[in-house]
């Protein structure tokens, strides 16, 4: 079943008098459950793409359907709905809210976007901190953690809220080797445990080798697809 | 909500001299605003006090067509016995009003054998007059305080020019309404302090001399002046008056009575507004403190979290709790400073009650200033400052809340 469904994505941004086509009528598709990188040089449209699939940005032509929903369609307060119901996002600087400690930036999301109980929310953050490692650390604020770390809790801020796909942009960035292999592995964790679909915009090798299927993209185009284990299809 | 108000404070908090800085701008605007309005206050309405407890009385009646011409006090537009018996019945009958005091008015000349000069004659009742301005016997500064039969008190600035003492023998001479000059003799009782402005020239004398100087068969009175059990009821009080007196009509079909208050018959009315003009621009200036500041402070917030917006934004913030974010942030500052400026004013105003301050007013020396801070002028003014700041916050709260996600993740 698909996830995400697109059909020649166009996107072009208008700087000054310039246009800039950023995709040019980009097609694949994005099964549930699956782990998927789109890889390609800065300025290849990784991230325009992902801001698409995230309902941050529209498309200028094409359709794109996530999760059965034409998202192109949807007005700016029904895209933050959507968001907040059916999607994560996990950014290559992390983006934690620097006033809250851990255990909140976690809650962020229950609390202001979903209003899931307290009971509810309590259940899931423990269970996510937990997973994640970051348990101990629950009452420091992200000035007082590392990268990794905030990463990790930035993972547990995605998947707290129960969504359909986790979208990552450069999620391993600004992390050492080992720390990057670490919070991969969570994020492999987290999708085989919670049937979570993971998108990537990389270029980041150690991030490539490790997910289920890889969409090239060069100059805005869709190059080159590889499928690992079948689970994942153009 | 209150998990909106944490944030809020914890992002105020963030940058924690900013924040203190808005806030004492605040609360010392508050402060002054506060000062100014209860010291102001204690001076006017010490002056008030003074102009009507000593003299004026809260509300004045006079025959219609009196006061255009009080200058010259005339005698024919002087209230007949019969208007008078009408008016007191009147006034009787209004529960408000604690007492009254009938007066006759009159332009003479005052001589002490040698030299002479103009006055300005209050005939009245010592006990009605001293129930009505109670203030009346503190103005006797020297003399017995109070009006006897064949005696004058006179002003101050008369004595002084004419050498004139307690004990003296002096003469009024006076036109009567029919235009004959008849004098008599006084012996001076005492002499009173001179107010500021026509008042200064006026002598007291009890109301049966006054009637023989003017020679008057029957009483014929200038003016009533009333005192009211509570000062604050004046326009109610004035406007039952009104309603009632207006019923008694002349010849002509015309109203005979003229009610008025002491504002307007008072010169110092208009001092009195000044000040109330000065105290709504100081608020206005308060508004634009608050303003200012809350919005440079907020524009400078959004400006730096642009990011953090965005990353809330994109996580499923709906735009209009970015938007309650941002206004709570400037509902916070302005209730901080609102609650620490009024506790500042507080502190002031004691120590200010303690110091005591006095003050001059015309010939009046050694008024004490005791201001006194309203519960209402203090939620007013609070309330002024957090609606000032929420619409301070409301333009960057705006900007926040609209602003696209996927540029606010973009900006470095």
């Amino acid at each position: 079943m698909n996830l995400v469904s697109a059909e020649n994505l166009t996107k072009i941004y208008n700087v000054g008098e310039i246009e800039i086509e950023a995709l040019k009528s980009v097609s694949f598709n994005v099964q549930s459950a699956s782990f998927v990188s789109f890889i390609g040089p800065s300025g290849s449209g990784k991230t325009t793409l992902l801001n698409l699939i995230g309902c941050l940005d529209k498309p200028t032509s094409g359709s794109l359907k996530v999760a059965d929903v034409d998202t192109s369609s949807l007005t700016r307060k029904k895209a933050a709905v959507f968001r907040g119901i059916n999607l994560g996002f996990i950014f290559q600087d992390f983006n934690l809210i620097p006033v809250l400690s851990v255990y909140e930036n976690v809650e962020y999301p229950l609390l202001v976007v979903q209003n899931v109980s307290a009971e509810e929310r309590k259940k899931r953050i423990a269970s996510l901190l937990e997973t994640v490692g970051m348990i101990d650390q629950r009452d420091k604020y992200p000035g007082q953690i590392s990268g990794g770390q905030k990463q990790r809790v930035a993972i547990a801020r995605a998947l707290v809220t129960n969504p359909r796909l986790v979208l990552a942009d450069e999620p391993t960035a600004n992390l050492d080797s080992k720390t990057a292999f670490m919070v991969i592995d969570i994020m492999r964790k987290m999708k085989e445990e919670y049937g979570v679909t993971f998108i990537f915009s990389t270029h980041d090798q150690r991030v490539v080798n490790e997910v289920e299927a890889v969409y090239t993209l060069q100059d805005g185009m869709l190059v080159e697809d590889a499928i690992r284990e079948g689970e994942t299809n153009v | 909500m209150f998990k909106l108000f944490k944030i809020a404070i914890r992002n105020l908090m963030r940058y924690k001299r900013r924040t203190l800085l808005t806030s004492s701008l605040i609360a010392l605007g508050v402060m002054f605003v506060l000062v100014f309005v209860a010291a102001s206050g204690s001076f006017k309405y010490i002056m008030i006090g003074q102009i009507t407890d000593s003299m004026l009385g809260h509300l004045q009646v006079h025959k219609r067509g009196y006061v255009a011409s009080i200058d010259s006090l005339p005698l024919t537009l002087n209230l007949s016995a019969k208007q008078e018996e009408k008016l007191e019945k009147t006034i009787k009958g209004i529960p408000g009003i604690e007492a009254f005091s009938p007066r006759i008015k009159f332009g003479g000349m005052f001589s002490n054998f040698i030299e002479t000069t103009n006055i300005r004659i209050n005939g009245v009742y010592p006990d009605k007059e001293i129930a009505t301005v109670p203030l009346f016997p503190s103005r006797i500064k020297q003399g017995e305080k109070a009006i006897k039969k064949g005696e004058i008190l006179i002003p101050e600035l008369l004595a002084n020019g004419l050498k004139v003492k307690v004990g003296d023998t002096v003469v009024v001479i006076a036109t009567n309404k029919d235009g004959s000059v008849n004098g008599k003799q006084f012996v001076v009782g005492g002499i009173i302090e001179s107010v500021t402005g026509p008042g200064g020239r006026d002598g007291y004398m009890y109301i049966e001399d006054a009637m023989e100087v003017l020679r008057m068969e029957e009483i014929e009175i200038s003016e009533v002046a009333v005192r009211l059990k509570d000062f604050g009821k004046l326009n109610a009080v004035n406007d039952k008056m009104d309603r009632l007196l207006s019923k008694e009509l002349n010849k002509q079909g015309k109203p005979v009575f003229d009610v008025r208050t002491w504002e307007r018959l008072s010169p110092f009315y208009n001092v009195a507004r000044m000040i109330d003009v000065m105290t709504f621009f100081i608020k206005i200036m308060l508004i634009a403190i608050v303003l200012i500041s809350i919005m440079n402070v907020m524009i400078m917030a959004v400006f730096e979290r642009i990011r953090e917006i965005g990353t809330i934004a994109a996580i499923g913030t709906m735009p209009e709790k970015i938007l309650s974010l941002f206004l709570i942030e400037g509902f916070s500052l302005g209730i901080s400073g609102a609650a620490a400026g009024s506790i500042l004013a507080i502190i002031v105003v004691f120590v200010m009650n303690v110091v005591k301050i006095t003050f001059n007013f015309g010939r009046q020396a050694g008024l004490a200033l005791s201001p006194s801070l309203k519960v209402n002028d203090m939620l007013f003014i609070s309330a002024i400052v957090i609606i000032a700041s929420v619409i301070a916050a409301l333009q960057p709260a705006l900007k926040a809340s609209r602003m696209e996600p996927v540029e606010a993740l973009r900006h470095v």
